[in-house]
């Protein structure tokens, strides 16, 4: 793990080569993460790289509705030689959701940002093929989004289907 | 011991009483005696001697979907062995199975799968929807499941999550009474459960296709 | 007689086959697209595969998966923590103890409390029997794919009586809701060590039965040696990891780097192979198992006296005893219950090193009693895409071994 103060070298070494490629650090329970703008993923990507972290783990998105920029796609790197893990951050808004793809320099990524598209709905500019994965090809929306239902079978004996209430509310 | 008694309208006791005794002489020829025979007689025990040979050697289809399959698997093992009832001959075909197991929980995507999978299966053909998302949707009651009872006929819920050993050969039992009995019993018609099956369609569309049953008549099968 | 035969050899001569050595004019070869469908006895589950042939040879591959998708990740956000561990363990069907492991861990990680040693032990004694159980389905299910078909009811033998000490322990075969936040759900009864032990004493007798019906079987040897490997480069450059890893020569393995929950008080070698074909992933995993028994047999060895669970009653239930007695342990009880505990906001991602791989959790909380986002890393899910370059270039009946031996597990790959 690289601690606090390995992590804020990362960041001003970043902040050199383009300084708006890191908006913000955060070192929460001794693991440490980077907050980029959507636009500088490749460039932090390689730069982390070159720093050793050369295993990409997961891609996986979030959503945090309310707030805007309301999606975020997070990026766990280790390095297998110093037992290093670091994370990196990206929000990109609901109106606008597109993200640069790693893909073609990281190819695990491939499967995960399909699934990414898939269950939040952000567009990975670049990527080979970007299509569903989880759910059927014609299906509609977007699923882990916040704001999708949880959707469901009204099954019987539940105290909400009983009132008539929706089981889902 | 209760003796039950069945609710039998008078007459039709009488008539069936009169046909007896005219059989008995003698007296029935031809085709009444063509109708008594098949009504009462010959085809009772050859019906139920049928049922005893289909519900004593059910082939499963070899149709694992989560958690349940390995429950399922569990049972194909020595410590359950279920091929002591007869069901050791899993085939992977569906045109060669009696029995569909939906062990696991059917997503939207495979659903239309799963029902083209029973509709390739051939009459007389039996489901159990093994454990709690199969049946109902289980511990997950969500946008991406559903359960079997929307787009198919399932003949024995089994619950439980995975169920036990025991709890799926006791509804595996169930479904083998229930065929001893009468495979036609009514709760298919409920589902309108009946002519399923997938068969090539009218011959004229691929006259290379040999059908060996004229195109409709599933009986011998 | 003999004339008969000599009329019918000089009919035979006088045959004119030229005909058939000339090649048909206007002929084009094609590439047959085959749809190995999601049921198939030998997917493991319901995973498409869309292949590409020439002849029997695989040119390309696709795999289609989410004819299992559950949305276990959208359920787990409407429950409180303790409820999602049920949701969780459901994912890896084979390996529910590691998904629990993984999730209490990223949960205990943003409370910030500290698990007893020996809820601990007792966490170690059951991921590395689960490790077991996983390994035995595989080998199971594998060897029946190869043909091997007594292999299956062997090792169901011995996962009868994995599942027996699963039992005892927690009252439920699969997914077991043992482990909680905070430790365990109970201490283990009277008995259950006495009848691990005996368990853990024959298990190496039995992995050398299996390696002697296996091991040297000409079939095996022919089917699985030499037989699609992929190098360490393209492997890492995929995010492989687990046996997988191993078997390239990468011994890649958290419980010996990032060690977690206890795992560096236990002395264990990690099983790497040579090559990288499908012989070595067959016995890296054949030794991971005699290494989880010797893991399993030190932490029964060394399991100290202690709580089992956290004593932080505004995490843990309180023992049923204390109901009685106790007005704060009633009201602690309701709360957690009901509403379940809060965990302060925080995002955080927690590996530890699954069966198949590299198994994490991602929990993202708002500070209210319910997880905001609940995602896991799931070793399959991406061990899956070094299935294409693998098979590229091999016969079908290799795809069905490297299938096998890739060791896919459908529910964590679609959640």
């Amino acid at each position: 793990m690289p601690d606090a103060t390995g992590l804020e070298l990362l960041a001003r070494e970043l902040r050199e080569t383009d300084p708006d490629s890191v908006s913000d650090t955060e070192f929460f329970r001794e693991k440490a993460a980077l907050h980029v703008p959507p636009k500088a993923i490749r460039a932090v990507l390689e730069f982390l790289r070159g720093k050793g972290f050369r295993a990409l783990m997961s891609v996986h998105g979030l959503d945090y509705y309310p707030e805007e920029p309301r999606l975020g796609v997070q990026y766990e790197l280790l390095d297998m030689t110093e037992v290093d893990r670091i994370t990196v951050k990206l929000r990109v808004p609901s109106d606008d959701p597109h993200v640069d793809s790693v893909t073609p320099t990281w190819p695990t990524a491939d499967h995960q940002e399909r699934e990414v598209y898939d269950m939040f709905g952000v567009i990975f500019e670049g990527h080979p093929d970007l299509r569903r994965i989880l759910m059927p090809e014609d299906y509609e929306g977007f699923p882990q989004r916040r704001d999708f239902p949880v959707g469901g079978e009204p099954v019987l004996f539940t105290k909400d289907a009983a009132h008539g209430e929706d089981y889902t509310a | 011991m209760e003796i039950v008694r069945r609710e039998k309208a008078p007459d039709d006791f009488r008539v069936r009483q009169l046909r007896a005794r005219d059989m008995l002489r003698g007296d029935l020829e031809g085709e009444e005696l063509e109708q008594y025979v098949q009504e009462r007689v010959l085809t009772t025990t050859l019906d139920k001697a049928v049922s005893w040979a289909r519900g004593n050697s059910m082939f499963p289809l070899s149709f694992g979907l989560a958690c349940c399959a390995i429950e399922w698997m569990s049972h194909i093992g020595s410590r359950m062995d279920i091929a002591r009832f007869g069901f050791e001959a899993a085939r992977a075909s569906p045109r060669q199975a009696d029995v569909i197991i939906l062990s696991g929980r059917i997503s939207i995507k495979m659903a239309p799968v799963i029902r083209r999978i029973y509709d390739q299966m051939l009459e007389p053909k039996f489901s159990i929807a093994m454990g709690a998302c199969s049946s109902s949707m289980g511990v997950f009651n969500n946008y991406a499941i559903v359960p079997a009872d929307k787009f198919m006929p399932v003949d024995v819920h089994v619950p439980g999550c995975p169920p036990r050993p025991e709890g799926l050969v006791h509804g595996i039992l169930k479904l083998r009474s229930k065929v001893l009995e009468d495979p036609t019993l009514g709760w298919r018609d409920r589902y309108n459960a009946v002519g399923t099956e997938e068969l090539v369609t009218d011959p004229g569309e691929h006259p290379s296709a040999v059908n060996v049953f004229p195109f409709g008549d599933t009986s011998g099968a | 007689m003999s004339t008969e035969v000599s009329e019918y050899r000089k009919r035979e001569e006088s045959v004119d086959l030229s005909a058939l050595n000339q090649p048909v004019e206007g002929t084009e070869q094609e590439l047959l697209t085959l749809n190995m469908g999601p049921h198939h006895p030998a997917t493991h589950g319901v995973l498409r595969l869309l292949v590409t042939l020439e002849g029997e040879v695989v040119r390309d591959l696709k795999p289609i998966i989410g004819y299992v998708h559950t949305g276990i990740e959208k359920t787990a956000e409407d429950k409180s923590y303790w409820k999602v561990i049920p949701v969780v363990e459901r994912m890896d069907y084979l390996a529910y103890y590691f998904n629990a492991m993984a999730f209490c861990g990223a949960v205990e990680t943003l409370l910030g409390v500290e698990v007893p040693k020996r809820a601990q032990y007792l966490r170690v004694i059951h991921l590395e029997l689960n490790r077991i159980l996983s390994h035995l389905v595989w080998l199971g299910t594998t060897a029946l794919d190869l043909g091997a078909i007594s292999m299956f009811w062997y090792c169901f033998r011995e996962r009868e009586k994995i599942l027996d000490l699963f039992e005892y322990s927690s009252g439920q075969r699969m997914h077991t809701r043992y482990f909680q936040v905070g430790g365990v759900f109970e201490d283990i009864p009277r008995g259950w060590e006495a009848k691990c032990r005996d368990f853990l004493d024959d298990m190496p007798n039995r992995v050398d039965q299996y390696g002697d019906l296996l091991n040297r079987n000409e079939i095996v040897l022919r089917r699985l040696r030499g037989v699609c490997p992929l190098d360490e480069e393209t492997l890492l450059a995929l995010g492989v990891t687990g046996p997988l890893l191993r078997a390239c020569g990468n011994p890649w393995d958290l419980r010996k780097a990032a060690p977690y929950s206890s795992y560096d008080d236990f002395e264990f070698r990690i099983p790497v192979g040579t090559e990288g074909d499908n012989y070595d992933r067959y016995a890296v995993r054949l030794a991971e198992m005699r290494e989880s028994v010797e893991i399993a047999r030190q932490a029964l060895d060394g399991l100290p006296e202690g709580p089992y669970i956290v004593d932080d009653r505004k995490i843990a239930l309180p023992p049923r005893h204390e109901l009685a007695t106790s007005m704060e342990a009633l009201i602690h009880h309701f709360k957690l219950v009901t509403e379940g505990f809060r965990v302060p906001p925080g995002e955080v991602y927690y590996p530890i090193e699954g069966p198949r791989g590299e198994l994490a959790c991602f929990v993202r909380s708002d500070g209210s009693s319910k997880p905001a986002r609940v995602h896991m890393r799931d070793p399959s899910f991406v061990n899956l895409q070094a299935f294409a370059p693998m098979v590229r270039d091999a016969y079908i009946a290799d795809l069905i071994a490297t299938l096998g031996m890739l060791d896919p597990l459908l529910g964590g790959i679609d959640r």
